[in-house]
């Protein structure tokens, strides 16, 4: 009885101290808050995106509270993180929204409220439910890969394998399309070979990729949704002997995708800038703050394409350039 | 001869006694003290507006908890509630948008969702195979088929009816939504159950052994079977909730529902063996959780720190509880 | 050791036979359990069954009780035949049971556990309606019985793990006591407890019988058979191999009768 009193007294006191210590970072009354709330925690688009807020708030002398979801599809944590962060009284939201129309309530209640929500990397739909959007344009991004990789490909006849991520996302859906309008070839024609849905994921990327390869040897061209994904297509070719032989693409610029560039396991990758969003994300907040003057509409944050085989007639930069602007580690 | 003659009424013994005897003080303190924390670290946190939007942060967790309280109690563990209260929202959503009498097509999700605890229920009394691995089980073949049913896609469900939990109502200066009175509504009446009646006394039974409440004359199988039916229900209600939350239907939501309430059941003092523990605790697990994430937020601290405390808190929850029965 | 005096089967008083079984035969595949046992129990007394291990005690008491199904011979309650379906059906009857393993729920108070399955609704509209338990009552009534019994409990409201082992093997007699109608069977009640603990479960069992019902105690502790018993019912490989008398009968006769030392003749079947 008295080790269940004393646990109990030592674990609420355990809970209580973890929670003031934490408290050694609060915010002062005065600073303007601006609130960042992404994806997932995880993913290191994200973290950069964070960083780089964190970076720019500091500059600006703002207060940076940065909120994720659980897990892609977590609508209900960003729904709750955007409520506390009106209740904290956050100037502006910066939001990554998990679903282009799952956030639609609360991003009204929340410029209601008076509060800038600017969406980042992903639009919502409507795209005008929030103030503006910073964001990759992510048909062009697929255009570029495209584009690139049918020139790449010379005189070859091309068989297209389309490795995507997760069907009926609206950056999933632009990148595909954009991928085959900048390959000059439509949905259904019979250059395709067949598609595969990985998630984004690498371990789904290089089983979508055995299939694909299983099912016709002569796929010479991959669109990938991502580098992970095109990592775990890499693996598949590997394991086939057509490493050499298929003009493998993707987009990010993530790191470890550009050094996969280097390495000459993908041939180029559509680099996008995730700190250029934060940043610019954190400025527009400020400024509100400030002057009450809100930014609209959508602004393309800007893609490059990488690579260290450039093509005539297609603007790149090397994986020298790559290295040194990428995200992640 | 009748088997229980009337005698005189006893007076009644220490109802201070009883109050600290209460299983749920522990969690209530807590909740009190990380109150009182972040009353002081931020003002902001007392405010009628925020206090309003932690419980309707506590809607859709605080209510699948109810059912997972139920599982629990009887040494079960339900780890297909988000799935379940998902297929809900998704079934209610594509009949609306085909169409269909809102009041019709939540009435029909919510018995399906009942109906997916019966099928739970059925094969663990029935065949009597592990709760765990029955609602895997059913996780996984749900994450499949909502995937089908909504092809892949979360889609955007706006409707008057399906939305209601969602809309506001005033009581005396504080803001609630219809849904956080439908979860209290839903805490009372389960409460009632398992406190009040047969019903509820034969559930903590069966928790502590089912052998004795079988040989007391209990039916164990038909009760269990029902308890997982009504659990159904409950995330049936959930989805109402849920889509009162966010007016979407996605099959990729509340993939961590399962475990997030298994939480709330855990830190309100709820032994994950069965038969000990009840429904009050478990709203006070729920609240808990909320109003840590939400004070952090406040504080505008890293929300790492939440995983952390609750995290903290499971495990000595989880302790305590092991310390008290091994006294036992 | 002297030589046992010719041992008499007590002569059965057919009046006042509460509980009987006649030729009764139960058979696990090719193991006879039951092997044409007959058994009696008279109003108002304590009948022990005493008998090596696996001479068929605890198949018997479940035969009686409806827990297994006889393959032949008949049971008569009360001088009429009957056919239990199960557990449930007997205890409908007024027969009631304390399991070897108790069968009460730990968590759950001494109250509760003397009610479990047969718990009171409250009169009126609560109960029917409501199906409102009825607590108070069922505590009045748990206290009234416990006191009944002379059976000292910390508190009706405590729960059951927090009792002793003698102390719950009281409320598992005691729920037998408060809605047993007809008799009671005891299945090895004393088994590992110590000598205190013991004392306070035949005092219970006592109070039964002075209540004025039948009890059948299963045991393998002579000294608390002699203590308590009325009359000894004694199994030998399936078989009631005599009923002795503990006034006339002597630990040694019945432990000679219950191995084989010693033979007897049945009182329903000289044959043997
Ligand atoms: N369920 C069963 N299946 C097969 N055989 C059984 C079963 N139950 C009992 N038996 C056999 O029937 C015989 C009588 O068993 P029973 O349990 O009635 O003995 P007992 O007198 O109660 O012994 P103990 O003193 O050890 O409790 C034993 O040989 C036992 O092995
Ligand atoms: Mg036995």
């Amino acid at each position: 009885m008295t080790t269940i009193k004393l646990l109990k007294s030592a674990s609420f006191g355990l809970a209580a101290c973890a929670v003031s210590f934490a408290f050694t970072g609060q915010a002062s009354a005065e600073d303007v808050i601006v609130g960042l709330v992404t994806k997932t925690e995880v993913n290191p688009f994200f973290v950069k995106m964070r960083q780089a807020a964190e970076a720019q708030a500091k500059e600006k002398g703002a207060k940076l509270i940065a909120r994720a979801g659980k897990f892609d599809g977590d609508n209900e944590g960003q729904v709750a993180a955007i409520e506390d962060l009106i209740s904290a009284g956050a100037k502006g939201i910066l939001l990554t929204p998990n679903n282009s129309s799952g956030m639609l309530n609360i991003i009204k209640k929340a410029r209601d409220a008076g509060v800038l929500v600017i969406a980042l990397d992903t639009a919502t739909d409507p795209a005008d439910a929030v103030d503006a959007t910073f964001a990759t344009d992510n048909f062009e991004a697929g255009v570029q890969q495209g584009a690139y990789a049918r020139k790449a490909l010379g005189d070859k006849t091309p068989i297209v394998a389309m490795l995507d991520g997760t069907p009926g996302g609206t950056v999933d859906t632009f990148r595909h399309d954009g991928y085959l309008k900048g390959f000059g070839i439509a949905e259904g024609d019979p250059a395709i070979a067949g598609a595969a849905i990985t998630n984004g994921a690498q371990d789904k990327g290089q089983i979508g990729m055995e299939n694909l390869l299983s099912k016709n040897g002569d796929i010479n061209a991959v669109y990938t949704i991502n580098e992970p994904a095109a990592a775990g297509a890499y693996a598949a070719l590997k394991s086939f002997g057509k490493e050499a032989d298929v003009m493998l693409t993707s987009i990010d610029g993530g790191c470890a995708g550009v050094r996969d560039v280097k390495d000459g396991k993908i041939a180029a990758t559509v680099m996008q800038f995730p700190y250029k969003m934060a940043a610019m994300g954190v400025d527009a907040v400020v400024e509100y703050a400030a002057t009450g003057k809100k930014p609209s509409g959508f602004v393309n944050t800007g893609s490059f394409l990488i690579t260290d085989k450039p093509v005539d007639g297609i603007e790149s930069k090397d994986t020298a350039w790559g290295l040194k602007n990428c995200w992640g580690d | 001869m009748s088997a229980v003659p009337v005698s005189p009424p006893e007076k009644t013994s220490g109802v201070m006694a009883k109050i600290i005897g209460v299983p749920s003080a522990g969690p209530l303190l807590v909740l009190l003290a990380f109150g009182l924390i972040f009353a002081i670290t931020n003002p902001r946190f007392l405010a009628t507006h925020n206090l309003s939007i932690i419980l309707q942060q506590t809607v859709i967790i605080g209510t699948l908890a109810i059912g997972q309280t139920l599982v629990i109690l009887t040494a079960g563990i339900d780890l297909a509630v988000g799935a379940i209260c998902v297929l809900g929202t998704i079934i209610a959503g594509k009949l609306v948008t085909s169409g269909y009498d809102p009041a019709l097509s939540m009435a029909f999700s919510v018995l399906v969702c009942t109906a997916a605890g019966f099928a739970a229920g059925g094969l663990i009394s029935g065949l009597r195979l592990p709760p765990f691995i029955v609602t895997l089980g059913i996780l996984g073949i749900l994450t499949a088929a909502l995937r089908l049913i909504s092809a892949g896609g979360a889609f955007p469900v706006r409707d008057e009816f399906l939305g209601w939990t969602g809309n506001t109502l005033r009581l005396g200066g504080f803001i609630v939504t219809y849904g956080v009175l439908l979860m209290f509504v839903l805490y009372a009446l389960v409460w009632y159950l398992l406190n009040e009646t047969k019903w509820g006394r034969h559930v903590y039974a069966i928790g502590n052994s089912p052998e004795a409440a079988r040989l007391v004359g209990i039916p164990v199988r038909r009760h269990l079977l029902s308890v997982y039916l009504l659990a159904g229900f409950i995330y049936g209600i959930g989805a109402w909730l849920a889509l009162g939350r966010i007016p979407n239907a996605d099959p990729n939501a509340l993939q961590t529902a399962n475990l997030d309430s298994i939480t709330a059941v855990v830190i309100g003092g709820t032994s994950l063996f069965g038969g000990r523990g009840g429904l009050i605790g478990t709203l006070i697990g729920a609240l808990i959780v909320g109003v840590l994430r939400n004070g952090l937020t406040l504080a505008g601290i890293d929300p790492l720190w939440q995983d952390l405390v609750t995290g903290i808190l499971v495990i000595v929850a989880v302790a305590l509880d092991q310390l008290s029965r091994r006294k036992g | 050791m002297k030589t046992p005096a010719p041992l008499q089967p007590i002569p059965s008083d057919s009046a006042g036979i509460v509980l009987e079984a006649r030729n009764v035969v139960k058979r696990y595949g090719h193991m006879t359990a039951l092997d044409g046992v007959d058994f009696e129990l008279r109003a108002g007394e304590i009948l022990a069954v005493v008998g090596d291990n696996g001479a068929g005690k605890s198949t018997l008491i479940k035969a009686l009780t409806g827990a297994v199904h006889p393959d032949g011979g008949e049971i008569l309650l009360d001088g009429e035949p009957v056919h239990f379906k199960g557990p449930l059906d007997a205890r409908h009857r007024g027969i009631e049971t304390v399991y070897q393993d108790l069968a009460v729920a730990p968590a759950l108070d001494i109250a509760s556990n003397l009610f479990l399955g047969r718990e009171l609704r409250r009169p009126g509209i609560m109960g029917s309606v409501f199906r409102r338990l009825d607590k108070k009552r069922m505590r009045q009534e748990a206290e009234r019985s416990m006191a009944e019994l002379k059976f000292r409990l910390p508190s009706i409201t405590n729960a059951v793990e927090a009792l002793s082992g003698g102390q719950r093997q009281g409320v598992a007699v005691a729920r037998a006591a408060l809605f047993a109608r007809k008799l009671v069977i005891m299945d090895e009640p004393t088994a590992a407890l110590g000598v205190r603990e013991t004392g306070q479960v035949l005092e219970l069992i006592r109070a039964i019988r002075d209540r004025g019902l039948p009890v059948v105690l299963i045991s393998h502790n002579m000294p608390n058979v002699f203590e308590l018993a009325d009359r000894i019912h004694i199994m030998r490989l399936g078989r009631r191999a005599a009923v002795v008398s503990p006034k006339t009968h002597s630990m040694g006769d019945v432990v000679a009768i219950m191995t084989g030392a010693t033979r007897v003749e049945e009182a329903r079947d000289p044959g043997v």
